[in-house]
Parts: structure tokens; C-alpha cells; sequence
């Protein structure tokens, strides 16, 4: 927290804005009101989604143990191997890419290496899906995982890019300079001042890619090859004939998963500043 | 920079799918048109490995063959007027005349069809009607005409979902106006244009995979749809009946074909053999609630499939296949769809 | 301008960022060009071929799509040309669609993400993965939950008439609000992400300042704190409208897809029954061409305000 000089108490905190609260909780509302829903009718004992049929644990049976299980599981498993590569590698050339347009000072292609990197995100999925795919075959890249994993890492590259360079433009270069001028070699004042500084774009740009990539499915659905299922694309096979729980039994799974990672690192996180504050 | 590059190449070389070996089997089919336990059945029987991708139009399986998928699939399951595209397009391999075992076993009206004549590329999977339902708590009266969705009466205005495909909405609303399919005549193309143009005014959403959907949740009252989804919709309590329309409705088989550059050709075979066998055939239709094209599936089917009002339409009703227009005529359908939805 | 931050010799920061500035742009570079740009450079020589019959090019030059595009001809394509509105009208939707959808994210976005910045570091990440969360579950099933949740018979109706708000259900499936709703719920997590990593790293000390100058606090939000994030707030406008622009999932499940959007125009070419892949890229192209004149402009306003502001 730089929050610069501490004044002696104000009347009013600056940083409060009546309403900004309510909005933020409203916000989480509408977020959360639709997953609530997923998540009560994967109890439902009806196959369908519209009506309720009594409470049953079936369709987690069925994700476990039923004969789509296994479906699932490769699904999941590429899913997230997937995405976590793609946001990995994604992110790590678009803070490269951040450093290299914002730190280096004025050069003359700028605009088009701006344009260049978020070119990805202003063709429509439909058109890169069909324009990839034929291009893929043109060089004769054999689909499978490898196809959706290029593919992913292109459209994350933009994702990942704007929120760290939003958050490089913010930070000064006079940081940097002083390790400089206190004989910090260049890879020092990179790694242990800019880094940190910039570790909030970076940790935006990496879970924006991250869920880009696990969300996607036209593009997928082009480039993957013959019997490779992401989540999606397996999901979007199974709710065509109508959603049934088993998929909302997925959600809610994919769900509590992902409460039980947050907690986990906030957990971790909370251990990281306690330990902090101790060797203070 | 260099261990970054190394990273992602080994990310790239882990990540980089085996090529297909023997004792595999890729099909392209339908969305969850065949039981999973028919597949692991062929898996356990054959040894071989099955994989299966899904596609939700006779129109995305050509694009996607088009795009370059040919080489990746097997089988695929293409509609009737889409094998005859597909054959035109050079993307079918023939099959022998000795190599299927089970040959016999189609039915006489299905070995000589005008979309492959002599059976020369395919089998038949499964075939069905293309109509609507109506949900009878809504409409009280007679249901057999396609005026319910062409020009619906007051109780079901603004309560119509129609089937996102030009190929089917266009067709019947043909069949509603008694014109032929692909015609070049300009009146009649005129007529079949206003017809649309004025009845989507009381239609309330384009909807193919959520046909069922939408009339067992009652968002729609009237819903175009496949007589076996349609069957699927009233089991899960939709208060509907299926229609079979006195001006005519459209009649669809799908067929299992062999694909050109099919890597597991000879599987590809084992299983065309495998669905002909009629327990296998009437597997599917148990669990989808079409029709199968083969004999002797009477004694393994569902009881309740042969008093299904959706599977026995009323005699002397008229049944129509969609046609596949030729180059001239089908922009005119195309701009007539696009109009529709501008 | 050449020095960037300081000149003090060597030890200059941008030039220690200026030597490997190539370095450090060539993995987006070759990535995007190879995979990306080659692919788009592709389309844009389909959209200036000849249509072959249910889908795929012959390689023979015509202006046919562009034609069919810009000119109406009439159901049979012998009538005068006029200028064509079909598909000009399907671009003015997407765009009004694709603008609501970002003012709404914009109008809920950044006080969520404001708040979100102004937590204590400890809680902070918290709420960041309580707006990433719902984006684990896929977007179909979100969309479809959504539409369960407004339609006539569902949830929010109900409480409403059954605690006497209501008479008649309000009819929200099928209207352009639950495009927008949808749009929104698409996209949050986008404007949001980028205004959170602008507003943590704003100085409030600068607030401070604003409030010695006798400056209420809705005038420091808007001349002192939005003027700072603004960086952030631009990144999530793009990000957010660009994607609706092409989306056609929401569209189609909440809209009732009876009208078609850009994207689902562009699928009908390339997935459909029209089968016409040449007018499909010329419709991306078009798309294409507004999208990265907008963003050349961006680019261009940003340099001289870098320029102006030293």
C-alpha cells in the first residue's frame, strides 16, 4: 500500500464513493444469482431443466461413474491443461510485449505493433476460426491439441496485453532509475522493482487469458482435431438435446473447485503477510 | 528469451496429438443422436478405440469436410440430400459390394434411394418426420395443418419457435403454400418470400437445439421440431401433441457414409456391419425415437415406440424429402433466408 | 524524446529497454503474425474470390461479395442497383448492441472494480477471484441460467407477482435487454480486470491534494481519478466491445435469434445453409476494416497525448 503521506483523519475518507458498495454487491448478484441456479437444479431428479422433480445426488453419480464419465474427465483434463499453458506462455510474452512498447521509448512502428498485437482481439471469433483452420491445413500443422493450444496462446496474447500494459503506463520510470543509479544491474531493477510494481496487470492479464482460454469454444470446435474434447466443446455436444443436470453437476463442481483454489490462496496469502508483519 | 523458447517448444512437443494407429475408430455424428453404451458395445466386441465429434447440421458437417476435416473421420451421418452433396463433392468412398456382411438386412424401400442409388456409399441410420408440436393446454383446436406456424390463430401468436435452418423452415413453409422446392419461378419465390416475411411477426425465437427445450419449459407454444425430439419433449411432461400436418411434412433419413481418406477404413467397415445388425439398429432407435432402416428390429424395440404418436403418422398424409437445389437456384433461398432474419 | 524517463548516460531505463526492444516484442510478434495475421491476410484474399457452390473459393477474382454487400439488386438480382440496407442494418444493431452492453459494464464495472482496488491487500484477491469465478462455468450454461432466470415463468416474475409487484410477467426472454444482459454478463470480468490494475496502482495522494483544493469528492472522481485511470477504463471499453460485436451466443439464446448479428451473419456463411465463404470474409473484412480504424485512431490520440504530456 503506497497511499504516500498520512494526513491526520479526515471527516470524510476520499476513497469512499456512497453507492460504489451497492453496485459492486449488485454486481456480484447478477453474477451469481444464474450459477445459484445451475447449482440447486444439478440436485433436481427431473431430466430436465425447466421442472423440478425432488432432490437427487444422481447426476453426480452419473459424472463420476456413468458411461460419460470418462468423456468428461479427458475434457476437463485438456481443458485446463489448456488453459493454464496457454495464459502461462500468453502472459509471458505479452509482458514482454508490454516492456518492449511502453519502456523502450518512442519508436516509429508503434501503432502498427500495437495494432499487430491486439489484432486478435478485433477479428470476430467466427471468421479467425474458419481463417485458422484453412490455414492450419495450408501449412499442414496436424490438428490436436497442439492446433487449440497455437490458437489459444494468439487470442490470449491481446487478452493479457491490455491489462498489464494499462498498469505498466501507470508506473514511473523513476523506480527503476534509482536501483539503476544505485548499481542495480538492469535484470535486477527489472526483476525486483518493475515486476512487483507490475505484478497486479500481470496476475489481471494472466486469469483474463486463463478464462478466455477455458471458455472458448468456436474456435475450438475448428481447430481441435478428430475425438479431442475441451470442456466446452464437450459440453456444447451433451446440452444439445436439452441441458440436463449432469452438466449443471459439472458447473457446480467446476464451481466448488474454484471456491476451494480462492480460499486456498487467500489462505496462503494471509499466511505470506502474517509471516510479514512477524519479521517486521 | 532462449529458455522461454524451450519451454514452449517442449509445451508445443508434449502437447502435439499421436497420429492415429491401427485399431482406432473416428466418427463424426450427430449431437447425442447414438447411445454411449452401443459405442462402448463395438469398442469391447472389436477392440478398437472410438472416438466420436459432433456436429448440429447437415450444412456445419459439409463445412467443416470442406475446411479440411476430410482425412480426420471415418463415418459420418449425414441427412439424405446431404449424402447426394456430399457425393457430388467427391467426399464419399464407395463401399464394396462383398465388404458389408449385413448388407442384406436394409429394408427393400431404402437400397435403392434416389440420394445414392444401389447403396453405393451408405447406410441407413435412422429416419424420421420434420413438423411441430403444440402444446394442447394452449390450442384446443385441429393442429394437422401448417397454418399453426405460417398463420397462426390469436391464442398461439407470439408464441412460435421455428427451426434455425433455412433448409427446413423454408421447406415447409413451401409445403405450406403447396409450391415446389427449389423453384426458379418468380411468383411463386415472391409468394413463399411474403409468406415468411409475414409470419415471423408472430414467431418468437429461431431455436433448433433448443427445440425441446422451448416447449417443455413453455416458452413456446408452438415449436417446430423432429418427431423423435419432439416424442422426448411430451415424455418429460410438455402437455404437447405432434402434428402431422394435411398439407404435407418433411421426411429426413440419416445415413452412416464412408468418408474419403477414412485412416481406419477397414473399422469404419466393422461398424457400418455392426449398426445393420438389428439389435444394434434398434438400440439407437430406442434411445433417439426415430425409425430404423433395417429388418428384423421389431422384436428388440421399446414397446411403447410402436403406440408413440410421434412415430406412426396417420395413412394417406403426404411426407416430403428436402431437396438439394443446384447452383442457380440455391442463392435465391439463401437471400430470401437472409431477408428473413436482416 | 528519445530519452523517454532520464538520460542519465547508460544507465538510462528506456535505453536499457530500448536495446532489447525487439527482443522483447518478437514472441508476440512472430506468434501473431504467423497464426493471426496470415490467417486474416488469407480471408481478405477469399473475400476477392469467386464463390464456389456450397462453400469453399475458386481462385478467380470478382468483387461479387463487396457488391452484394454494399448494393441491393432485389430478390432475384436483376433490379437496379440501390444501396443495400440488409446488411448495413445488421452492423448498426451489433454496434447499438455492443455499445449498451459496454456502457452497462462500464456503469457497474468500474465502481466494482474501484471497490475492489480500495479493499485491503489481504481481501483484494478475494473479491478479483469472486468475479473470475463465475467464468470457470462455461458460457452456454451461463447464458441458458440467465435466460431461466428471466423468463416468463421464471424466478424473478414469479417473486415479483407472487409479492403483488406484478400482474402479468414482464416479458424479458427475447427482447434486446436480455441480449444486452447477456452481453453484460459475457463481458464483466473485462471491464473490470483492466480498471482494477489501473485504479490499485492510482496514487491518492493526488485525491488528497483535489480535497485540499476544496474539491468535493464527485468532482475529484471526475477530474482527478478518472483522468488517471483512464488507461485501464479504455482497455476494458475495447475489450468489451470488440468480443460483443462479434458475439452471437447471447444474441441468439436470450434475442431468439431472429434477426441475425454480425456474428451469427458471418457463422450462416461459413457454417450454413448459404455456404457463401467469399461474402462471409467480405463481411469480416468490413467488420475488420471499422474495428482497426477506431483503434489506429486510439493509437494515433494516445501518441499525441504521450507527445503533449511529455
Amino acid at each position: 500500500m503506497s497511499t504516500g503521506i498520512r494526513k491526520p483523519a479526515r471527516k470524510i475518507d476520499l476513497r469512499r464513493y456512497p453507492g460504489f458498495v451497492h453496485l459492486a454487491v449488485f454486481c456480484m448478484i447478477i453474477l451469481y444469482a444464474p450459477l445459484l441456479i445451475v447449482a440447486v437444479y444439478s440436485f433436481n431428479a427431473s431430466t430436465s431443466i425447466t421442472l423440478w422433480g425432488g432432490f437427487s445426488l444422481q447426476w453426480y453419480e452419473e459424472v463420476f461413474f456413468g458411461l460419460e464419465s470418462a468423456k468428461f474427465k479427458d475434457a476437463a483434463w485438456n481443458s485446463f491443461t489448456i488453459a493454464i499453458s496457454a495464459a502461462v506462455v500468453s502472459t509471458c510474452f505479452a509482458t514482454s510485449a508490454a516492456l518492449g512498447m511502453l519502456r523502450a521509448g518512442e519508436f516509429r512502428g508503434r501503432p502498427v505493433s500495437f495494432a499487430l498485437i491486439n489484432l486478435p482481439l478485433m477479428v470476430p471469433e467466427i471468421v479467425t476460426a474458419v481463417a485458422t483452420l484453412i490455414f492450419f491445413n495450408w501449412i499442414n500443422f496436424e490438428r490436436g491439441i497442439g492446433t487449440i493450444l497455437v490458437a489459444h496462446i494468439v487470442f490470449c496474447i491481446p487478452f493479457a496485453y491490455l491489462p498489464i500494459a494499462a498498469r505498466l503506463e501507470g508506473i514511473s520510470g523513476i523506480y527503476e532509475q534509482a536501483a539503476l543509479d544505485l548499481y542495480a544491474t538492469r535484470w535486477e531493477a527489472f526483476r525486483l522493482v518493475l515486476l512487483p510494481l507490475m505484478a497486479p496487470g500481470v496476475l489481471s492479464g494472466f486469469l483474463l487469458a486463463f478464462i478466455i482460454s477455458l471458455d472458448d469454444f468456436i474456435i475450438t470446435n475448428f481447430v481441435k482435431g478428430a475425438g479431442v474434447e475441451t470442456l466446452p466443446t464437450a459440453i456444447f455436444g451433451a446440452v444439445k438435446q436439452g441441458i440436463k443436470p449432469n452438466i449443471m453437476a459439472i458447473s457446480t463442481l467446476l464451481l466448488v473447485l474454484s471456491f476451494i483454489f480462492v480460499t486456498l490462496s487467500w489462505l496462503i496469502g494471509r499466511m505470506g503477510t502474517d509471516s510479514g508483519r512477524a519479521a517486521d | 528469451m532462449k529458455n522461454l523458447m524451450m519451454a514452449i517448444a517442449a509445451l508445443l512437443a508434449f502437447a502435439v496429438s499421436p497420429a492415429q494407429a491401427a485399431g482406432k475408430l473416428s466418427i463424426y455424428h450427430w449431437f447425442e443422436y447414438i447411445p454411449q453404451e452401443l459405442l462402448d458395445k463395438f469398442s469391447r466386441e472389436f477392440d478398437v478405440e472410438v472416438t466420436m465429434d459432433t456436429y448440429d447440421s447437415n450444412e456445419s458437417l459439409l463445412a467443416a469436410l470442406k475446411a479440411g476435416a476430410l482425412g480426420d473421420y471415418d463415418v459420418a451421418v449425414p441427412g439424405d440430400y446431404m449424402v447426394k452433396i456430399l457425393n457430388q463433392e467427391g467426399m464419399l468412398d464407395t463401399i464394396g459390394q462383398n465388404e458389408l456382411s449385413n448388407r442384406g438386412n436394409i429394408l427393400p424401400q431404402w437400397v435403392d434411394v434416389d440420394f445414392d442409388p444401389g447403396r453405393k456409399h451408405s447406410i441407413p441410420y435412422q429416419w424420421g418426420s420434420t413438423g411441430f408440436s403444440v402444446n394442447r393446454n394452449i390450442y384446443q383446436g385441429d393442429i394437422n395443418t401448417t397454418a399453426m406456424i405460417f398463420d397462426p390463430p390469436a391464442e398461439l401468436k407470439g408464441k412460435i419457435n421455428v427451426l434455425d435452418t433455412s433448409g427446413e423452415t423454408l421447406t415447409l413453409a413451401s409445403i405450406h403454400l403447396g409450391i415446389p422446392q427449389c423453384t426458379q419461378d418468380r411468383d411463386q419465390l415472391k409468394k413463399l418470400d411474403a409468406l415468411v416475411q409475414g409470419a415471423k411477426q408472430h414467431w418468437a425465437s429461431f431455436n433448433s437445439d433448443g427445440a425441446k427445450d422451448v416447449l417443455v419449459s413453455g416458452d413456446a407454444a408452438v415449436g417446430m421440431i423432429w418427431n423423435g425430439f419432439g416424442a422426448k419433449a411430451r415424455e418429460e411432461g410438455a402437455p404437447i401433441e405432434y402434428a402431422f400436418p394435411k398439407e404435407g411434412y418433411i421426411v429426413w433419413m440419416d445415413n452412416v457414409v464412408l468418408l474419403k481418406d477414412a485412416p481406419n477404413r477397414a473399422n469404419a467397415i466393422k461398424f457400418m456391419d455392426f449398426l445393420l445388425r438389428p439389435e444394434n439398429a434398434a438400440a439407437v432407435t430406442n434411445y433417439a425415437r426415430y425409425t430404423a432402416g433395417v429388418k428384423g428390429v421389431e422384436a428388440h424395440l421399446d414397446p411403447a415406440l410402436a403406440k408413440s404418436p410421434e412415430q406412426n403418422p396417420p395413412a394417406g398424409q403426404k411426407g416430403f424429402f428436402v431437396e438439394a437445389c443446384d447452383a442457380e437456384t440455391q442463392p435465391l433461398y439463401d437471400r430470401i433466408w437472409t431477408r428473413l432474419k436482416q | 524524446m528519445a530519452g523517454g524517463v532520464s538520460s542519465s548516460g547508460g544507465h538510462s531505463v528506456s535505453s536499457a529497454y530500448a536495446a532489447v526492444r525487439n527482443w522483447l516484442l518478437a514472441p508476440s510478434w512472430i506468434t501473431i503474425a504467423i497464426f493471426m495475421l496470415g490467417p486474416v491476410l488469407l480471408m481478405a484474399v477469399y473475400s476477392f474470390l469467386t464463390k464456389e457452390f456450397r462453400g469453399g473459393v475458386l481462385w478467380e477474382f470478382s468483387l461479387a461479395s463487396y457488391d452484394q454487400f454494399f448494393f441491393d439488386r432485389g430478390l432475384f438480382g436483376d433490379e437496379p442497383p440501390k444501396l443495400h440496407w440488409t446488411y448495413l442494418a445488421i452492423y448498426l444493431r451489433s454496434f447499438i448492441q455492443a455499445s449498451v452492453a459496454t456502457l452497462l459494464c462500464l456503469a457497474i464495472g468500474f465502481p466494482t472494480a474501484y471497490f475492489i482496488a480500495t479493499r485491503p491487500a489481504s481481501t483484494r484477491m478475494v473479491w478479483l477471484f469472486l468475479i473470475t469465478i463465475p467464468y470457470w462455468v462455461n458460457l452456454l450454461i451461463r447464458t441458458v441460467s440467465m435466460k431461466f432466470l428471466i423468463r416468463d415463468t421464471g424466478p424473478i416474475n414469479e417473486w415479483l407477482i407472487s409479492f403483488g409487484l406484478l400482474e402479468a410477467p414482464i416479458k424479458m426472454v427475447n427482447t434486446d435487454f436480455a441480449v444486452q444482459l447477456g452481453l453484460f454478463y459475457s463481458y464483466l470480468p473485462f471491464m473490470v480486470l483492466p480498471i482494477y490494475a489501473a485504479v490499485e496502482r492510482y496514487d491518492f495522494a493526488l485525491s488528497e491534494a483535489a480535497a485540499d483544493l476544496y474539491a468535493d469528492r464527485w468532482t475529484t472522481l471526475w477530474l482527478v481519478l478518472l483522468p488517471a485511470v483512464r488507461p485501464g477504463i479504455i482497455a476494458g471499453c475495447i475489450l468489451v466491445f470488440v468480443p460483443s460485436l462479434g458475439a452471437f451466443l447471447a444474441p441468439d439464446l436470450l434475442g431468439g435469434a431472429k434477426n441475425f448479428m454480425i456474428g451469427s451473419l458471418i457463422e450462416e456463411q461459413f457454417k450454413g445453409a448459404a455456404g457463401n465463404w467469399p461474402f462471409g470474409a467480405a463481411c469480416a473484412m468490413v467488420l475488420l476494416t471499422m474495428v482497426l480504424v477506431a483503434v489506429f485512431l486510439y493509437a494515433r490520440q494516445q501518441a499525441a497525448n504521450a507527445r503533449g504530456g511529455g
